[in-house]
């Protein structure tokens, strides 16, 4: 069953009405050309789409990020790459299900691709821990990088979690070890690492594999601190104040940008990815594509300097220095 | 006076000392009544149950440091709220009110000092201030201090108390966390020794970068240590959370950590460490250079 968002009703209940009209104008006759008609329709329906896309609070974009029919890991894998295979296991007693990652062919290059996988029916939803990693998603991610650095194979990750896994096991097998230990690798990863919020950028566990040298983000994709739920119970001490801390946490592509966090906003097709997951996919292969280029003429030195400049630099805009 | 009124006073009893709470304190591990300058003196440990209570990040300095060697750097940093961030009160007035009560030096202050022999750059966190949450400014005088050390060659000391990243400077604070740990990278490649203090608490955004990414990491006993918070793990999984759980004794039995240490062992066993990291008579491995 398709999920409707709330602010997405209208235009589908338009969109019924069209393909209605368009049956009934096959099986009557009497209903004569109503092409024009039909065509000014869609014209409404793109225009619907267009003004209400566009104008996104960070609350309504948190849950186009979340939406259950938004392309996940798999499905841009599925699209984007061609030879993938799946490598499993941090090597220390943990599986990580909930970040797949493996070998690939993009284009004609091999490439190690890793990213956060949720789970589409229940029982994978469960499985995956919808995308809640343990310590050892973060670890076998990093495993991977390094099996990737040492075949100087360049590394694509794509970010999508509500954030690293809050349990028992998970804190008793070193959750902030693992996040911690991945932030100082992978700044010296000397292949090129290009990262991508492809939905939900769920603070230290997207950051656990979200250090790299090409920051990427989906349109309509929200990337935070802290969950707008989390946020509005702690500061608010209301948890139904999500719209107001959603936007007050600035988590929105336009806003990443501006703060000099993400370095290009990737658009989406008109109405969400969650509408056309081929589509999108060839979008950010495109930008992918691009971004690879930018980055793979650097000799590893000089890559691992502009990396440590890039993080270096990040929250310059939080600071001033007082006399 | 009259003669009771002198007897009274002499024996503490008048009106003019302070009140009782203010001589007597209730330790929250043991529930005994703790003389207040007994506890100051014991550096705020409860002479009878051991408790740790919270250190103010001053007394740190005083316990640690040798009298008048400690230079503190980068006070002059402070936050300029660029997502305009405003909840039930707004970040800026939250910011004015901690500076006004003389905490002008953000959530953790950063020096230079020796500790017995040593020359370490010490970064200490302020819990009173928000929490000891890292915001920007945090983030950047942690790094500042990283790169001190490694400019003038001498040892890292953290002593961690911080609830976590600051939620009122969103994702710039999230990215504090990859700014410290990248900046430890290099600290780790130019071989001086960084050593992690746990104490009561650390978690969130601090306990997953660099607190957890100490050469050594010590805590102090019964220190809340985790990722995420006992609440959030009780609501997540919806069943109450075993004793001494994410405290320091769990962490050193998970093998997370290297030591439970007193806080009155702690410049001894920091000394000790120091000394015995300092000693390398074996010479230093050839760069790669020279290996190829």
């Amino acid at each position: 069953m398709v999920q409707i968002l709330e602010f997405e009703r209208e235009i589908f209940a338009l969109e019924n009405q069209i393909r209605e009209l368009v049956s009934l104008s096959h099986m009557y006759d009497s209903v004569g050309d109503i092409t024009h008609e039909i065509v000014g329709l869609h014209k409404k329906v793109r225009r619907m789409k267009h003004d209400v896309y566009s104008n996104l609070t960070g609350w309504q974009k948190t849950q186009v990020a979340r939406h259950p029919d938004r392309p996940y890991t798999l499905d841009y894998i599925k699209y984007m790459f061609t030879d993938f295979i799946e490598l499993h296991g941090d090597r220390h007693g943990g599986y990580g299900p909930s970040i797949v990652g493996g070998l690939a062919k993009f284009d004609e290059q091999s490439v190690l691709v890793i990213g956060h996988q949720k789970g589409r029916e229940t029982q994978e939803k469960i499985r995956r821990n919808f995308g809640m990693s343990q310590p050892a998603g973060y670890r076998k991610a990093l495993r991977l990088m390094k099996l990737a650095q040492k075949f100087r194979i360049p590394i694509i990750n794509l970010i999508d979690t509500p954030g690293a896994y809050p349990g028992i096991d998970a804190e008793e097998k070193g959750q902030s070890e693992a996040i911690a230990k991945n932030l100082f690798e992978m700044i010296e990863i000397d292949v090129p690492i290009i990262v991508t919020v492809i939905g939900e950028g769920g603070s230290g566990g997207a950051l656990a594999v979200g250090v790299g040298d090409r920051i990427l983000i989906l349109e309509h994709s929200v990337y935070s601190v802290i969950s707008p739920e989390g946020c509005a119970s702690i500061l608010w001490g209301d948890k139904d104040k999500v719209v107001q801390a959603a936007d007050a946490l600035n988590l929105t592509a336009p806003d990443l940008l501006r703060l000099g966090i993400v370095d290009e906003i990737v658009r989406e097709p008109l109405g969400g990815a969650h509408r056309h997951h081929k589509r999108v996919a060839i979008l950010l292969k495109k930008a992918l594509r691009k971004n690879l280029h930018l980055v793979s003429h650097l000799a590893p030195e000089k890559l691992i300097e502009k990396r440590h400049e890039k993080f270096r630099k990040l929250g310059e805009i939080g600071f001033e220095i007082t006399t | 006076m009259s003669w009771l009124d002198k007897i009274k006073s002499k024996a503490g009893l008048g009106k003019k000392i302070p009140v009782a709470e203010e001589i007597w304190i209730e330790c929250k591990g043991c529930n005994g009544q703790i003389y207040v300058a007994e506890l100051e003196e014991n550096f705020r440990v409860c002479p009878q149950c051991d408790h740790h209570f919270r250190l103010e990040a001053k007394q740190r300095v005083l316990q640690l440091l040798e009298p008048g060697t400690f230079v503190e750097h980068d006070n002059n940093l402070s936050a300029t709220d660029p997502l305009k961030f405003k909840d039930s009160k707004k970040y800026k007035d939250r910011l004015r009110t901690a500076s006004k009560k003389g905490m002008s030096s953000d959530a953790v202050f950063t020096g230079s000092g020796v500790l017995a022999t040593h020359p370490v750059e010490l970064c200490f966190f302020e819990f009173k201030y928000m929490g000891g949450s890292m915001g920007v400014v945090v983030g950047e005088k942690i790094t500042r201090a990283i790169e001190r050390t490694i400019k003038n060659n001498t040892a890292l000391i953290i002593i961690s108390c911080s609830g976590g990243a600051r939620m009122q400077e969103g994702i710039l604070s999230l990215m504090q966390m990859a700014k410290t740990s990248a900046a430890l990278n290099k600290l780790s490649k130019a071989g001086l020794p960084y050593i992690s203090i746990l104490t009561d608490p650390t978690t969130g955004g601090v306990s997953a970068s660099f607190a957890m990414l100490g050469d050594i990491i010590l805590a102090e006993p019964g220190a809340l240590i985790g990722f995420a918070g006992p609440r959030v793990i009780e609501q997540t999984i919806r069943q109450k959370l075993p004793d001494g759980f994410q405290r320091a004794e769990f962490l050193l039995e998970h093998g997370l950590i290297d030591q439970v240490v007193h806080r009155k062992d702690l410049k001894k066993t920091l000394n000790q460490i120091l000394s015995l990291l300092g000693n390398t008579p074996v010479s230093p491995p050839a760069d790669k250079t020279e290996q190829k």
